[in-house]
């Protein structure tokens, strides 16, 4: 019994941080969502020179044959810094769903994107590969027309099925893909609520820093709690990616993303409520992110059934 | 990161799962704050304790089995999953216990150690008084020097389990020219003695499991002050750390009732109760694997600090919200007493004891995100 990260984990978390930091990705965010893709796939590259892009995928398959585990540490990271490009749907899904030289292209970095639990394929325009799931069944597609998403750097785009394409368990991947996506939830909700720290501390009003008025402190605490509790579930779902492991982590991953942005905003004011604000990225990936991969209310609608079906 | 129990640890549990279904009571217990329920339940304490298990954690020589941290934990687990009943003694071993160890003299340890894993010493805490609650430091109780020991003068109250306990502990003003958090002392003191006045408190439910205590003139031999003189708060606040950071309880500790709670709304399905019915379960799974993550910091030497306040908020809300769902379940039946009721009233304490859900907030704000203190009010 040893539940918390490695020391790799957590060194792999710290470089992989360090090398997007760098790379300033939130002008890479506003760059892509005016439709300038460069810096994000420039980006890109250097997170899958990291390995993300083939942490699910096993070595004989050119992957890194990692755990869920160093998935779920991936993308905390990539949300925390509201990172562009279509990576749950290629690192998580196309990942787990692909097989033979498909997914080795996903292994070496290609980017893929898909429509799942969508209508549309987020990043359809610059993906190397796209793909639909209809039924049961996983396509080749075709690109149709952009679809605005209320995070402008989520470039949606309708697709058409062309050819049936062999798949593993589209379920798992899915699974695997809402794992990400909650992971994904925790690190932007982490980072607004740092920000907002960081904000209320220098921000002063009637002679004092706004962050020392208990009204300003109760909100970002529980803020803290909620993120704090989500953390685990995330975690216990890499750890064992059960559909009720899975769905828990998604519905509070989401709830605490959600209340980050909610007190996030208010504690900044109007400030916080300007698309010049970075915050404004972060609030707006957390609410697209409560809807791919499945709504909070799907997945406890899920969790209820697998809840009141067992014995 | 794994959350894999090993041979050895399986056996405990096996073995504490085999006892625990061999000897707890099909029927429960009456209240622990009724003179027969606190008598049913010192009689069970004694019998979890000839088998050994009253005190798994302690060393051998005080009635323990030197358990690790994780198997202690995996006892708790087990003794919430078996439906065992409350620890009349908690006071005591998880929130007295622990400072008797860390600060104790050998001959307080080998005096007081062994009754209460037995049960037969019943402890209550001595801590809140009429003007001293959340500001816990303003307390006016006083202890004056005298030949051989002290006096201990002033009024204590919400002391739990006093009504029936035996002994009290909790901090006096010592050094009447200190303020605050000085010149305090830790005191441990006989609740039968005389010139102790125990008025019972009924609570919520009817039932008094809190008192007030008027203490006039009390004698209390040097031999009974835990730590040193005008390092009370220092000592005490270890145990607040226990009461609050979790005192290290089951993981499992919600997940009996929210399984509960999901046999409910499978009995009588109402969709308009299904999102707070699956809340509650969530929230209590993580509360499950939280506690594993703060027992797997402990168990590797680290400490969780201000984090315990961060525990406090979730469990609390969760008890209070999951009970809440339930008796919305139950619709107008729901108004009887029933375990579900005594569950929910016990509940609505979860957020004030312990440190209130304020004062909690105000440490994770301070503590952990650094938010700059709030400027003295008047009167500090």
């Amino acid at each position: 019994m040893k539940f918390e990260l490695t020391a790799d984990q957590r060194d792999f978390m710290a470089s992989l941080d360090r090398a997007i930091t760098a790379a300033d990705p939130v002008a890479a965010n506003r760059a892509w969502a005016e439709g300038v893709t460069a810096p994000g796939l420039a980006l890109a590259e250097q997170i899958a020179a990291l390995g993300v892009s083939g942490l699910m995928i096993p070595e004989q398959s050119g992957g890194v044959g990692a755990t869920a585990v160093e998935m779920v540490c991936a993308f905390e990271v990539l949300g925390r810094h509201a990172v562009p490009g279509p990576w749950v749907e290629s690192a998580a899904f196309l990942a787990t769903a692909l097989t033979d030289e498909r997914l080795s292209s996903v292994a070496d970095g290609s980017l893929a994107t898909v429509a799942a639990s969508s209508p549309w394929a987020v990043d359809a325009d610059v993906a190397d590969a796209v793909y639909v799931v209809r039924g049961d069944t996983l396509h080749t597609a075709t690109v149709g027309s952009a679809v605005s998403s209320v995070d402008s750097s989520r470039r949606l785009f309708t697709v058409e099925p062309d050819t049936t394409v062999g798949s593993a368990d589209l379920n798992h991947a899915h699974d695997i893909a809402a794992l990400a996506a909650a992971a994904e939830l925790l690190g932007a909700g982490e980072r607004v609520l740092a920000d907002a720290v960081e904000y209320v501390k220098q921000r002063t009003q009637f002679g004092r820093p706004i962050g020392s008025y208990q009204a300003i402190k109760h909100q970002l605490a529980n803020v803290r709690i909620a993120l704090d509790f989500a953390r685990p579930l995330v975690h216990g779902a890499a750890v064992d990616p059960t559909p009720r492991a899975i769905s828990a982590a998604k519905v509070q991953a989401g709830d605490a993303a959600d209340l980050a942005a909610r007190v996030g905003l208010q504690v900044h004011g109007a400030i916080g409520y300007t698309a010049e604000y970075d915050l404004s990225r972060h609030i707006l990936r957390i609410r697209a992110l409560n809807h791919a991969w499945g709504t909070r209310s799907a997945h406890r609608a899920r969790l209820l059934d697998l809840l009141t079906a067992a014995s | 990161m794994n959350l894999d129990l090993s041979p050895e640890q399986i056996a405990f549990r096996d073995e504490a799962r085999a006892w625990l279904a061999a000897h707890v009571p099909t029927d429960p217990l009456p209240s622990m704050d009724t003179a027969d329920g606190f008598a049913a339940h010192q009689a069970w304490e004694r019998t979890l304790a000839e088998a050994r298990w009253s005190v798994v954690s302690w060393p051998a020589e005080f009635g323990g089995r030197d358990a690790s941290l994780i198997e202690w934990v995996i006892f708790e687990e087990e003794y919430y999953r078996a439906g065992a009943p409350g620890r009349v003694s908690q006071n005591g071993i998880f929130l007295l216990a622990p400072i008797v160890f860390d600060h104790g003299t050998t001959d307080q340890q080998r005096r007081w150690l062994p009754s209460m894993a037995t049960g037969e010493t019943i402890w209550a805490q001595a801590w809140s008084e009429p003007e001293a609650g959340s500001d816990l430091a303003s307390l006016r109780a006083t202890a004056t020097r005298v030949e051989g020991g002290w006096r201990l003068n002033g009024q204590k109250t919400w002391s739990s389990r006093a009504a029936f306990a035996h002994r009290g502990f909790g901090l006096f003003r010592s050094d009447p020219n200190a303020e605050r958090h000085h010149g305090l002392t830790y005191f441990c003191f006989d609740l039968a003695a005389e010139r102790v006045t125990v008025r019972p408190i009924p609570q919520l439910d009817g039932e008094p499991g809190f008192a007030e205590l008027f203490l006039d003139d009390v004698f209390v031999p040097d031999e009974d002050v835990l730590g040193a003189p005008g390092d009370g708060w220092r000592v005490a606040m270890s145990t607040a750390g226990n009461e609050r950071g979790l005192s290290l309880r089951s993981p499992g500790r919600f997940c009996a009732a929210a399984d509960r709670l999901v046999d409910l709304y499978r009995q009588a399905p109402d969709p308009a109760l299904s999102h707070d019915v699956v809340d509650a379960w969530l929230r209590a799974e993580a509360y499950r694997l939280y506690t594993w993550n703060t027992v797997t910091t402990l168990a590797g030497g680290g400490d969780v600090g201000a984090n315990g306040s961060v525990n406090k908020v979730w469990w609390s809300e969760l008890d209070v919200a999951l009970h809440e769902t339930a008796l919305e379940l139950l619709g107008p039946v729901g108004e009887s007493t029933s375990p579900w009721s005594d569950g929910y009233l016990f509940s609505l304490s979860g957020p004030i004891y312990a440190g209130t859900n304020e004062i909690q907030r105000n440490i994770i704000a301070e503590r952990i995100l650094g938010l700059p203190r709030e400027p003295k009010g008047a009167g500090r």
